[in-house]
This record gives C-alpha cells, sequence and structure tokens, in this order.
C-alpha cells in the first residue's frame, strides 16, 4: 500500500493532526501556553498513540469483523486503559517523567486526536506496521503544532494585545497562520 | 405561582444554551469538530444536528437512569451511553443520508470526544429531572448548532461563492479558497470569538455606564 | 423537615454500601442497554448500508465502462483472477479496494471492459479513482475520481476540467502512460497536464501506471483463459 515514507511525512506535516484535521485542539486551548509544556503533552500524545494504533490494529483485524457496531465504543475503552498503562508504567519507570506529565496523562484519553488517529488508521486499512508510523507521524504532528503555537503565544504574552482579542481569539488567529505556514508543505514527497 | 416559576425556569434553562452559555463562543467546547466540518453550511447543519441528536437521548437516558449508577463510575457509563447514540447515528447517516456521511467522515464518530456532550452529563443531566435535561440538552445544542452555522455560512460564501450548494454569485465570483480550507476554519471562529468579546465588552460598558450615570 | 434529614441519612449509609458489586451491575446495565441499541440499530441499517455502497459502486463501473449493463467482481488469487461469487459476506469498509476488479459487460453479454479501482498521493493526500480498461485493444476509455483533496482551484481540475477529461477516451497503456505539456500530445499513451496542477496530473498518470503493472497480465489470462466475447466497438 502506502509508502511508509509518505504516510509518516503526510501525518507529521502535510496533513498535520492540529492544523488540517483540528484534532488536539482540546486540550491546547484550555492548557497554558509553555513551551515545557507542550512538549510533554506531545510527548504522552505519542505514547498513547503507538499504544492505541497497535490496539486498534489488532481489535480492526480479528475481532471486529464479527461486530461492527462496537467500534466505537472498543477504541474509547482501548484509549483509556492506554492511558492508564502508561500511567502506571510511567509511575515505575520514570518517575520525574510522570511528575513532568502529571495532570496530562488522563487529559489525554477524551482528546479527539487518539480516537482521530484509530478511527483514520482503521479507516484507511492501515496494516500494523503501517499504522504504527502513521501514529509516530500523527503524535509528532501533534508535538510540532503545540510547540510551535506554544512558543508563538509565549512571545506574544509580552506584547500589547488589546483585551476583546486576548484568549482564545487571538490563539485561534495564530493557529491559523501557522496551518496556512504548513499548507506549504503540501506536494512533498510527490515528484 | 408554582408554575408560572417553573414555566420560566424551564425557559430559562432552554434559552441559556443558546446565547449566554452558548457552548462554543463562550465555553469554548466542542472544537475539533466545529472547525473541521464548517467548510459548508450544510456540513455545519449536519454536524449540529447530529450532536443534538447525541446530545438529547444521552441526556434523557442519563437522567433516566443518574439514581441508578454510582458516582464512582460514571463516566464511564455517560462514555457506553454517549458512544452507543453516537454509532446509532453513524450507521443512520450511512444508511439514509450516504453523502452526508461521506463528508462528515470520521468526524460523526468524533462526537463522543466532544467535551460540550460529556459535560453537560457530569454538570445536569445527572443532577435533573428528564424534562429539565431534555431543555437543557436542546438549548445547548442548538446553540451548539446556531455557532456551526455562523461559522461555516461565512466561509462557504466567500469560500466558494455558494450556500447550501446553490451558487451565489455565478462565474465571475472569484473565490477566496483559504476559507474553505483548514486556515479559514480558524481565522473564521477567531474573528467570531473577536466579535464576540467585543460586542459583550461593549454591553458591560453601558451597563457600568448606566450604573455611573444614576 | 425531619423527613428530609430521614432521607439524607439514608442516602450517606446507601453511599458507603456501594460495592463493586453494584458497580459491575451498574455498568452492566448501561451495557445492555447499549448493547441492545446498537445491535438493532445495526440489523436495521446494515442492509442498508450495504445497498448504499454496491450502488455507489455501480454508479462508478457504469460511469467509466460505457454501455455497461452488468458487471461481476474479480479477485486476485494466487496470480489469477476469480470470480467473487457471494461479496455480501464481510464487506470492507476500508479502502483496500485495489485487490478488486470488476469485468462489465453490455446487455448481449460481451465483454466491454475492466474498472480497475486505484488510488496514489496526489498533492495534498490520497487520490482515489477508478477507471475503464479495455483489455483487447489495451487502452484506458474511462476515468472517474472517487476521492479527491486536491487544492480546490487548482488540483481538483482533474475532476473538474473537462479538457482532461479528454485524455481518457482512448489512452493507450502501452509502453506506460507518459505526461506531457498541455498541447504537446502527440501520441496514443500521452497525458496532458493540467496547467497550475501539474503534480496531481502527474500523480495521475503515476497511478494509471502502477495499477496497470499490477493487473495487465491477470487481465490478460483472465480474458484468454475465459474465452470472452470482446463487445466490437463502433468508433
Amino acid at each position: 500500500m502506502d509508502n511508509l515514507i509518505w504516510i509518516f511525512v503526510s501525518a507529521l506535516l502535510v496533513n498535520n493532526f492540529t492544523l488540517s484535521y483540528f484534532l488536539g485542539l482540546c486540550p491546547f486551548l484550555g492548557v497554558s501556553g509553555k513551551l515545557q509544556t507542550a512538549f510533554r503533552l506531545g510527548l504522552a500524545n505519542i505514547f498513547v498513540m503507538l499504544i492505541t494504533a497497535a490496539c486498534a490494529y489488532v481489535l480492526n483485524t480479528w475481532i471486529l469483523i464479527y461486530a461492527p457496531y462496537l467500534r466505537l465504543i472498543s477504541f474509547i475503552i482501548v484509549i483509556a486503559s492506554s492511558v492508564q498503562f502508561v500511567e502506571m508504567a510511567m509511575k515505575k519507570l520514570s518517575p520525574d517523567l510522570f511528575q513532568a506529565l502529571g495532570i496530562f496523562l488522563p487529559l489525554i484519553t477524551t482528546n479527539c486526536a487518539i480516537l482521530g488517529l484509530a478511527l483514520f488508521s482503521t479507516n484507511k486499512g492501515y496494516g500494523f506496521v503501517e499504522g504504527m508510523v502513521y501514529a509516530l507521524g500523527a503524535g509528532g504532528g501533534v508535538t510540532l503544532a503545540l510547540a510551535l503555537l506554544a512558543g508563538v503565544r509565549e512571545e506574544t504574552k509580552i506584547l500589547n494585545i488589546p483585551s476583546v482579542i486576548q484568549g482564545t481569539a487571538i490563539n485561534l488567529l495564530i493557529a491559523g497562520i501557522i496551518s496556512m505556514a504548513f499548507m506549504g508543505f503540501a506536494g512533498l514527497f510527490s515528484s | 405561582m408554582n408554575e408560572l416559576d417553573n414555566k420560566s425556569q424551564a425557559a430559562q434553562e432552554f434559552l441559556k444554551g443558546l446565547w449566554k452559555e452558548n457552548p462554543i463562543f463562550i465555553s469554548v467546547l466542542g472544537m475539533c469538530p466545529a472547525l473541521a466540518v464548517t467548510n459548508t453550511a450544510i456540513n455545519s447543519l449536519a454536524m449540529g444536528l447530529a450532536t443534538t441528536f447525541v446530545l438529547l437521548s444521552s441526556s434523557i437516558l442519563v437522567s433516566l437512569l443518574k439514581s441508578v449508577i454510582p458516582k464512582q463510575v460514571r463516566i464511564t457509563a455517560y462514555i457506553i451511553i454517549i458512544a452507543t447514540f453516537v454509532t446509532v447515528v453513524d450507521f443512520s447517516l450511512a444508511a439514509f443520508l450516504p453523502a452526508i456521511h461521506k463528508e462528515l467522515g470520521a468526524f460523526i464518530a468524533l462526537i463522543v470526544v466532544n467535551c460540550l456532550i460529556l459535560g453537560r452529563q457530569e454538570s445536569f443531566a445527572s443532577k435533573n429531572t428528564v424534562g429539565l435535561s431534555i431543555l437543557d440538552a436542546l438549548g445547548m445544542s442548538l446553540g451548539f448548532t446556531f455557532a456551526m452555522l455562523c461559522i461555516g455560512i461565512p466561509r462557504e460564501i466567500l469560500g466558494s461563492g455558494s450556500l447550501f450548494n446553490i451558487s451565489l454569485f455565478g462565474d465571475a465570483f472569484e473565490p477566496w479558497v483559504v476559507m474553505i480550507l483548514p486556515p479559514g476554519g480558524f481565522f473564521m471562529l477567531g474573528f467570531l470569538l473577536l466579535g464576540f468579546n467585543w460586542y459583550a465588552k461593549k454591553k458591560s460598558q453601558n451597563a457600568t455606564d448606566n450604573k455611573l450615570a444614576k | 423537615m425531619t423527613e428530609q434529614k430521614e432521607n439524607t441519612t439514608s442516602k450517606i449509609i446507601e453511599e458507603k454500601e456501594t460495592s463493586s458489586l453494584k458497580l459491575i451491575l451498574a455498568l452492566g446495565i448501561a451495557g445492555l442497554i447499549s448493547g441492545i441499541i446498537l445491535v438493532g440499530t445495526y440489523i436495521y441499517t446494515d442492509p442498508l448500508i450495504k445497498a448504499n455502497k454496491a450502488a455507489a459502486t455501480q454508479r462508478a463501473i457504469f460511469k467509466v465502462l460505457q454501455g455497461c449493463d452488468s458487471f461481476t467482481t474479480l479477485v486476485l488469487e494466487n496470480n489469477k483472477l476469480l470470480e467473487k461469487v457471494n461479496d455480501s459476506d464481510n464487506q470492507d469498509t476500508n479502502d483496500k479496494d485495489e485487490l478488486v476488479v470488476y469485468a462489465g459487460y453490455n446487455t448481449s453479454k460481451e465483454l466491454i471492459g475492466f474498472a480497475i479501482p486505484g488510488s496514489e498521493p496526489g498533492f495534498q493526500d490520497i487520490i482515489g479513482t477508478i477507471f475503464g480498461y479495455d483489455g483487447s485493444k489495451k487502452v484506458i476509455i474511462g476515468f472517474e475520481v472517487l476521492e479527491s483533496k486536491e487544492t480546490p482551484g487548482l488540483g481538483d481540475k482533474i475532476f473538474k476540467d473537462v479538457d482532461f477529461q479528454t485524455n481518457f477516451t482512448s489512452l493507450a497503456i502501452e509502453p506506460e502512460i507518459v505526461p506531457v505539456k498541455k498541447g504537446e500530445k502527440s501520441r496514443a499513451n500521452e497525458v496532458e497536464t493540467i496547467a497550475g496542477a501539474t503534480i496531481s496530473s502527474k500523480a495521475v498518470v503515476r497511478l494509471l501506471n502502477k495499477t496497470m503493472a499490477i493487473w495487465q497480465q491477470t487481465i490478460d489470462d483472465y480474458i484468454k483463459e475465459n474465452n470472452l466475447k470482446v463487445a466490437s466497438n463502433d468508433e
């Protein structure tokens, strides 16, 4: 099927999950605009996405053919469990990272990006390897977008922004400009 | 006296969703579907109505079961209920309106992670009667749909020169294509929020001016 | 007033007694209700969904094979094309339609050609298409874009531009399809690209070449093996 490099680059840049599909905005707009925070949130996203992609593939290929109407519910259960699992694993293996990521992990459960990943990759019929590559690209893309947005927001904190536009409004406009910039990636890898 | 109180309370619960606590403009909930499918007016309307169905049915069921569901597992139970109705909408659209299903794609399923719906279950439907929950759900969903149309209609007019697929300006119109692309979604919502904030600010200005004048 | 106090006390006692059994029971009830609703919806809507899909496939096949009246579904198995007898079982919900082609017949049961689905990354995202192929003359006779996210006003001309469509009325596939600039078409295997949408146009050409590479031999074999009567076209 699709070339693996194309899948990765497409999810990371050309069809960025946050800037083209608007997934993963939920935590962003609610969480503060610190660069550190954005990176950590993105990292947690990638962990959960990889696990979810693997489980979604297994589910979709072997179990859901018998009960396609359970797709959504089972994906959500998988995501919630993955988040729990990642939390527990992190507590044991890297308590520092766990401290740093702390509040963000449970937030990921209702993050549109994870469910979006599961749905998109099963809709496209990706195999196991393709699904993992897609998850890596998508997670990376979300991290990239969050980091860029957080970075710009950090800068705007010292600017004189009129009060009517402060808050979510200015964040959306900034996101729109970055999204336009990312449109320039279209055509990458297709000679 | 009691009946009048009930009626006005009911009206309040319904109306608050439309403006005062409009899910998108005030609480900034449910971002993801709002921007992704608002590139045409029909899609915005369809998404709004699908969300209405899910919110309404979930609120009714949650309100009916509120005394049965223990506190510890309530979120899980809400999510199961919401996911059920989202699946129902998904399959129903695929069966009866395949064209719309194709347009909205995976975003129908993403209604399940729309913070708005879970939020209403947690803060209202689980604590109020079925009747009031219905009104709350209807108000919120109509507010949501209204907001979606506020984003979708300008985007379609500017980006495709049409409204509900009816061409408005003919061939001479040079469409502002970026409006139907993702950045357009960000810009449109950003500008609408800007307008909203400005209006709210003006209103409070007038109120304080009036107070001072007195 | 005392009634209220009694109610609150009993409520507190009730909450303390919420055992794990109750939790499981509650979730079980929610699961049961949801299960009933889901299964009911599925049973009711599934035949409709399958019918819609079949109708859409048929529409696409008839569009790329002119004069087509009926078709059979052929699956690739062990490098041979086999007729798929019962395609209502296990219909895939994902885009893996490249493993299937359709043989189209006219009203006199003569073979018109094969409708072949194919997809390829374009400028923005994957372009999904289906095209008609005449196995005896080795030309492409129809082309239809099913899915495209190409740039509106530029890339989307691959399905909106009438001139581009004329490339596919009789496009020779041998030795391979070649993209050329507009106005420079001199051979039967050349496709004129769209000005301002060269990448999308070239993606279409790439798609056709790649897909034909997969199917050409097996289609030839199938025609020979089954001794199919080919419809004679009045040019």
